[in-house]
Order: C-alpha cells, then sequence, then structure tokens
C-alpha cells in the first residue's frame, strides 16, 4: 500500500515537473525542473522495482546504511567545494581565467556561490546530517527514527545542492549571501529539513537511555534554528511558478538585517553549533577520556544559543543600520567570546591525561588543530565585531582570512577527524588502511590553511589601510585597483594554501577508499545496547 | 544508565555517573577564569549599552551618556576637511582656466584634489595611469591625441558635460553612421574603404584596393568628420586615422568592425557627481599628464 501511494506521488512529480520544464521561462528554471523530472522518475522505477520486496531490516541495529551514504557525500562534496574555491581564489589571482567561452557560466561571480555553498551545504551539511544520525542513535540506544525517513533526508539534501549548483552556473540566485537558492529550492530545503527534525527528534523520543547526551542537544538547537532562520530570511514570493524569478519580502536595510541575521547565525548555529555536537561526540570517543566537565557543557551551550542570534548586526557597522543595532550587535558578539570558548576548553580539556596520544594518532591531532581554529576564530570574531577594528577590516580580505581559518581549520578538520574515525565502523574494517596518510593529510592541510589564513591577514590589513589613507586635504591617496594590484602576491599564496588543502583532502578519498577496498573485515556490533 | 558515581583516580573529581555509547562526563567545575572573564565581558557589555546607544524603546533607541552618533562623526569629519579647504576651494572655482598653474598654492591643490578625483572616479574607464584602454574604446589621456581637443577648456567641458549620454543636453555630441549595419555601403565597398585606413595610418595594404577604397571614402562622407585626409576633427569627436592610435583597434579586422557597426562611446556627465571645484582640479590634473594643450 505503502510502495503504491509513493508511486503515485513520484509519479505525480515527474509529470510537473515535466510540464513546468516545458513551460519555463528561464533555462535555470527549466534544467531544474528536468533535473527533478529525472530524479523523481528514477526514484519511480527503485520503488517499483523493489515493491513487494520483503523488508529484511532488522529493527534491533542502528540504522546506518544511510551514513555510509553521508560519508561518500561529505568526502565528495568536500573535495568538489575546494576544488571549485581553488578554482576562484586562482581567478582572482589571474582574472584571465575568466574565460571568454565561460562567461555568465564559469566567471567568478557564478563560481563564488557555487564554492560557499558546496562547502558550507554539500560538504558541511552532508557531514551534519550523517554525524547527527550517528550520534542520535549511539547515544539513545536507538534505532533512527521513520523508518526510511533517513533515506529522504539524504537524496532529498543531494538533491536540494545539484538544483542550486546547477541553478548558480545558469544564473537562478536570490542574490542573497550563503541563501542563494531560488524560491522552489527554497521550498524543498524546508521539506527535507522537517524530516531532518523529524527523524532526529524521534529517535530521541524513543531512547532508551535516561538523559539527552550534550551533543544531541548542540545538533537539536543546529536543526530548529536553521529551520527558523530559513524560514524568515528566504520569505519571498515567486514571480512565477514556472520561473526561478522571485520579489523579496523585506526591503532596504530591513533586509539587510534578516538577511545578516540570517548569514552570522548560519555561522553560528549550522558551523558552530552543529560541529560542536560532532565535537562532543567524537572527541571523546577518539581520545577514550570522559567530558571533561558536564557543567561547563550546560553553561557554554545556554550563553552560545542565547547571544548568538544578536550578533547579526556587526555585520552591518557603519551603514544605514541605526547606531543602536549597531552596538547591541558588537556587545552580544564581545560577551560572546567565552560562551564559545566554553567548547574549545572542553574539547581540549577532554583531552588532558590523553596528550601522549597526540603523538601516536593522527586523528587525535587533526582534532586539536581543529578545536585551536575554532578557538582563534570565536577570539577573532568578536574583536573583528568591535566598531573600531570592523572600520579597518570591514569589506576586506581579512573577513575572508577569517572565515576560513573558522571553514578549513575548524570545520574542515573536525570533519576528516570524523571521517577517519567513522569509515572503518561503518563498513567494518580493520582500522584505517594508512596512519602515514592520514599524517600526510593533517601536515597539507595545516600548512596549507596556515598559508591561507596568513596571506589574507596580510592583504586585509592592508587594503584596509590603503581604503583609508587620505592626503592633507581629505583626499584619497590611492585607487581601488591599486589595492587590488597591490594583493596579487598574496591571492597567489591564498591559491597556494588552498590548493595544498585540497590536496590532502584527495589523499583522504584515497585513503577512506582503500580502507573499505583492502582492509581486512571486522566483526562490529551493530545491535544496540543501553549503557549500563 | 545512573549508576553510583565512582571515583575515578586521586584528586580527579567524579563523573556525572552517567554513560552514553561508552562516553563519560567529569563533574568539573567551571574554570574561574572562564567565569570571570565571562561576567567581566558582561559588566563591560552592559557598562557599553549605557554610553552609547543601544536599547530600543517604543519611538526611539536610549541616545547613550556619552551621545555618540556615527552619523555626527562622519558629518563633522567632512565638514572640517571642507572648512580648511574652503578657501582654496572659493579662489579654484574663481580663478582662470589658464591661471591655475601660475598660482604655486593653487596647483598643488589642484594637483592633488585633481589626482585624488582621477583615482576615485576615473580610473575605471582610463585606467590608474590615466593611459585608458587601447582598442577597447576608452582613450589614452597621456599623449597628444584628443578627441575632443586637449586644452584646459576643452578638457574641462568634455567632463562637466560628458559625451554621448543621454542626462546632459549640452553633452558632446556626434555619430558615425552604421555603414554595414545600415545598408549605406556594402561588404566589398567596406572592405575597400578599410584598406584606405590601412593605406594612409601607414599600414600594409592591398593597393588597388585601397584606391578604390579612396572613392568610397570619399563618397560616402567619411570625409565629412574624419576630413578628406583622414586627420579627424576634434570639432566632432572624430579621431585622426593617420597615426598608430587607435581607439577601437587598428587591425583590418577591427576597421571593419567599427565601418560596420559604428561606434558610440560614452562618458558620463560628471556634473552630476562631482562639483565644480571638483571638476576643474580634475581638468588640471588630466591636462597635466602629458598631452595637455
Amino acid at each position: 500500500m505503502w510502495d503504491y501511494l509513493k508511486l503515485i506521488g513520484l509519479g505525480l512529480v515527474a509529470v510537473c515537473a515535466a510540464i513546468a520544464a516545458n513551460y519555463a521561462h528561464d533555462l535555470a528554471y527549466q534544467v531544474n525542473a528536468i533535473t527533478v523530472m529525472l530524479a523523481a522518475g528514477l526514484a519511480f522505477l527503485w520503488v517499483l522495482r523493489t515493491a513487494g520486496d520483503p523488508k529484511v531490516t532488522n529493527q534491533a541495529e542502528y540504522f546506518d546504511g544511510v551514513i555510509r551514504a553521508g560519508a561518500i557525500a561529505t568526502a565528495f562534496w568536500g573535495v568538489v567545494g575546494f576544488l571549485v574555491g581553488v578554482v576562484i581564489a586562482t581567478q582572482l589571482a589571474f582574472p584571465q581565467l575568466n574565460f571568454e567561452w565561460a562567461q555568465g557560466y564559469l566567471n567568478f561571480g557564478r563560481l563564488r556561490p557555487l564554492h560557499t555553498s558546496a562547502v558550507i551545504f554539500a560538504f558541511g551539511g552532508n557531514a551534519l546530517i550523517m554525524s547527527s544520525f550517528y550520534i542520535v542513535q549511539r547515544t539513545s540506544a536507538a534505532r533512527l527514527f521513520g523508518g526510511s525517513l533517513g533515506w529522504f533526508v539524504f537524496w532529498g539534501w543531494q538533491l536540494v545542492i545539484v538544483l542550486a549548483a546547477t541553478g548558480y552556473v545558469l544564473g537562478a540566485t536570490q542574490a542573497k549571501e550563503y541563501a542563494e537558492p531560488v524560491w522552489y529550492v527554497d521550498i524543498l530545503i524546508t521539506v527535507v529539513w522537517v524530516a531532518f527534525l523529524v527523524a532526529f527528534m524521534g529517535t530521541l523520543f524513543k531512547r532508551k537511555e535516561p538523559h539527552i547526551y550534550v551533543a544531541n542537544w548542540f545538533l537539536l538547537s543546529m536543526i530548529l534554528t536553521v529551520a527558523m532562520l530559513h524560514l524568515v530570511n528566504n520569505a519571498a514570493i515567486p514571480v512565477s511558478i514556472f520561473g526561478s524569478a522571485q520579489v523579496q519580502l523585506y526591503a532596504g536595510v530591513q533586509d539587510a538585517m534578516v538577511q545578516w541575521w540570517y548569514g552570522h547565525n548560519a555561522v553560528g548555529f549550522f558551523l558552530t553549533a552543529g560541529f560542536l555536537g560532532m565535537m562532543y561526540y567524537f572527541v571523546p570517543k577518539q581520545a577514550e577520556r570522559p567530558v571533561f566537565s558536564y557543567k561547563l557543557s550546560i553553561i557554554h551551550f545556554w550563553a552560545l544559543i542565547f547571544l548568538y542570534i544578536w550578533a547579526g548586526p556587526h555585520h552591518l557597522h557603519y551603514t544605514a543600520l541605526p547606531d543602536w543595532a549597531s552596538t547591541l550587535g558588537m556587545v552580544f558578539s564581545v560577551i560572546l567570546w567565552m560562551p564559545s570558548w566554553g567548547g574549545m576548553i572542553n574539547g581540549l580539556m577532554t583531552l588532558s591525561g590523553a596528550w601522549d596520544k597526540l603523538r601516536t594518532d593522527p586523528i587525535i591531532r587533526m582534532m586539536v588543530v581543529s578545536i585551536g581554529f575554532y578557538g582563534m576564530s570565536t577570539f577573532e570574531g568578536p574583536m573583528m565585531s568591535i566598531k573600531a577594528v570592523n572600520s579597518l577590516s570591514h569589506y576586506t580580505d581579512w573577513t575572508i582570512g577569517h572565515v576560513h581559518s573558522g571553514a578549513l581549520g575548524w570545520n574542515g578538520m573536525i570533519t576528516f577527524g570524523v571521517l577517519y574515525y567513522l569509515v572503518p565502523r561503518l563498513w567494518n574494517r580493520e582500522g584505517l588502511y594508512s596512519l602515514k596518510l592520514v599524517s600526510w593529510h593533517f601536515w597539507l592541510a595545516t600548512i596549507g590553511i596556515v598559508l591561507y589564513a596568513s596571506a589574507m591577514w596580510v592583504t586585509g590589513i592592508m587594503e584596509g589601510l590603503m581604503w583609508r589613507e587620505v592626503d592633507a586635504n581629505g583626499f584619497l591617496v590611492n585607487a581601488f585597483a591599486d589595492t587590488v594590484a597591490a594583493k596579487f602576491p598574496m591571492y597567489v599564496v591564498r591559491a597556494l594554501g588552498g590548493g595544498l588543502f585540497l590536496a590532502g583532502a584527495i589523499i583522504m578519498c584515497w585513503n577512506l577508499w582503500m580502507t573499505v577496498r583492502a582492509q581486512p573485515a571486522r566483526e562490529t556490533k551493530h545491535a544496540f545496547v543501553p549503557a549500563e | 544508565m545512573c549508576a553510583k558515581p565512582i571515583k575515578k583516580e586521586p584528586k580527579q573529581v567524579e563523573t556525572t555517573g552517567h554513560q552514553w555509547d561508552g562516553i563519560e562526563e567529569w563533574n568539573n567545575p567551571l574554570p574561574r577564569w572562564w567565569v570571570w572573564v565571562f561576567y567581566a565581558t558582561i559588566v563591560w557589555g552592559i557598562g557599553y549599552t549605557i554610553a552609547y546607544p543601544a536599547w530600543p524603546l517604543i519611538k526611539e533607541a536610549t541616545p547613550g551618556l556619552l551621545g555618540a552618533s556615527t552619523r555626527a562623526d562622519v558629518a563633522a569629519e567632512i565638514a572640517r576637511v571642507d572648512e580648511a579647504n574652503a578657501s582654496i576651494k572659493a579662489k579654484l572655482v574663481a580663478a582662470d582656466l589658464n591661471a591655475i598653474g601660475a598660482d604655486p598654492e593653487l596647483a598643488t591643490y589642484a594637483q592633488n584634489a585633481g589626482a585624488a578625483v582621477f583615482r576615485t572616479n576615473c580610473t575605471t574607464c582610463h585606467g590608474t595611469g590615466a593611459n585608458g584602454f587601447e582598442g577597447k574604446g576608452y582613450p589614452s589621456l597621456i599623449d597628444n591625441d584628443w578627441l575632443w581637443g586637449g586644452t584646459m577648456e576643452d578638457i574641462h567641458l568634455t567632463i562637466t558635460h560628458g559625451i554621448r549620454n543621454t542626462t546632459d543636453a549640452d553633452a558632446r555630441y556626434s555619430e558615425m553612421p552604421k555603414f554595414g549595419v545600415d545598408g549605406l555601403l556594402d561588404d566589398t565597398q567596406i572592405a575597400q574603404v578599410a584598406e584606405h585606413v590601412l593605406a594612409i595610418s601607414g599600414q600594409e595594404h592591398d593597393a588597388a584596393s585601397a584606391a578604390a577604397g579612396a572613392t568610397v571614402w570619399a563618397d560616402a562622407g567619411c570625409n565629412g568628420c574624419h576630413m578628406d585626409d583622414g586627420t579627424g576633427d576634434r570639432a566632432q569627436g572624430a579621431p585622426n586615422l593617420t597615426d598608430a592610435i587607435w581607439l577601437y583597434g587598428g587591425s583590418r579586422e577591427a576597421i571593419i568592425e567599427s565601418v560596420h557597426f559604428a561606434r558610440f562611446g560614452v562618458m558620463p556627465d560628471w556634473n552630476e557627481r562631482l562639483s565644480e571645484d571638483e571638476i576643474r582640479a580634475v581638468a588640471f590634473y588630466v591636462h597635466g599628464k602629458g598631452g595637455g594643450e
């Protein structure tokens, strides 16, 4: 019965998508509609072929298939996102790489949102969904709620990624940073995200443990807040149901404020709270040590989520935003410093007593560097939110450096650590194929980040100083083009750093692939047992 | 589960007694320094919001004890500079255009101000070195080859009203016919006249075709703007075609394209964006770049 309903639903989607493709007003919409049609068609065939097959899932085991798929997707989109990043970094250093034949498709303006969305939502998003499913099952001692709902979340998210990415290249965008997907992709995101919430919450509800583990607080706050941010910031009216254009509900400074309330909390809840959730499970597991302080985890959790949500206005200092909003954004950002560092302390101190593992375990080393970069970025962030500092740093490459020390250092490194932890366990393998390759990955990535971040500090502060330089009569000393020319060497260093980071990720993929292919199998228990 | 808390190590605190998938938690107290820095930031935050505009009320936000306002700060800074420059600006506006250079104080000011105005507004098209973009339609301003004249008065007029824009009725205006698009000349004739242009600019050309092109040149009325000898006419912004400087490229293909489609380079009327003293300053700066007459 359920299969027939699915077939009807998928058939309807495929037919409607075909009709939509036929009436499409623009190419991006048409390509997206055809993509949806093909996806629904393939799903239709799959359901049709497997309809009536006996379901042989063991309800007493963890639902790990979707996590395996998530691990593959994380690694794949990671490499794609880093590659596009290296491409656009090189385009900035050598603008002639914006080839004439690729104008309107592969020039910097089209590729830049592709890069940011690929790393944040494709790489980061898959990492978060995958580890949420893993963590919530293990720490609840329960199978993932909702039958195959996990698969819907996984495939729905991949469809979101493909629709958004092809849309960007063909010019469909809302022109809101980190919220570029157009209205129908936003609707799909909402549906998938609600399914994610249901699967996660459902599992928590049927947990066999009396308490909810700290990692799950962070993950749940991430899921709930991102849902709210997404709905508010993407409020828009489509121009036509057969086109990708929309009119946003807010205008002017209100629009800017909503956008950066969203933008900053995408960093705060997606890239900070969510990844702290990952840290709170995988660091104690890999270190085999208890979490340093339960008290600290409670206090810094509530402080973090209460304060983060107000910090958005610091993206709009010295703009049309009123002074009072600017002040509040700055004050909340500075007070946020210690709550952010609570996570760093809990992560690092969990390793105290296991510091010797740093010598022998490259995965622990990755996690430690990741927490280190987290601490550094969460100090740098509040500092840059101070108006006086911001008047120098705003609009410069310093911001780009700050974001990347967080994204590459914190989000990237912790995700690599998690993948190294998970893959042998998910595929029942006797450890990783090569720890030496993990070390190579570690050093390539670390040196890459250091090159990237320091290059951006140098160009950022330099261009900030050049922009504000005035002569005795109050006239600007430098043309904008002068600052662009002055940044050239640092742009090359930045591209080089990104290249090293990408090389490390490719080594990781090879290592993980060989782990699954060549390592001897190991008996792993997938049945869950509540802790004693 | 809630097993009895166990002592882990000597001098070590206890765990909370819970366990999830093998993970336990120490019941360590909050690090003291962490708590005190957190308190300090909160106290500082409260103080800062009292001192600066911060809390939104029903009609407006609290203004803060210091009466700080970023908009007022900017206005004061601009007013300070304006005041400092007021007398010399007035002097610049009143001066005879050709007499600016004679007054050292005025000349220094006009040179610096003009350079700043140029960097901010003009470099996008004319380049940071004012040498334009050869072949792209953005003329170099540092040579002697002027489209609309290189005297102070000419440059001042061009900057003030712009060229072929739709926003200023006094903009400099002229329009080359689209000889190919509008069917005024056929492809053969265009090729011939292009050959003629190659000939008068001293480039490699086909002599027979160029001779035919000379007839086309006269018949089509090219000489009306570019003159019989192709040296152009500054009154109409018609470029000199006999030198090696090309606004849209001097190759055979580029010339054919220019004749076929015509060109229509536009420059904004800067009187909308710049004040008279700024226009005079930047005119003086451009005039002094080497080609001024």
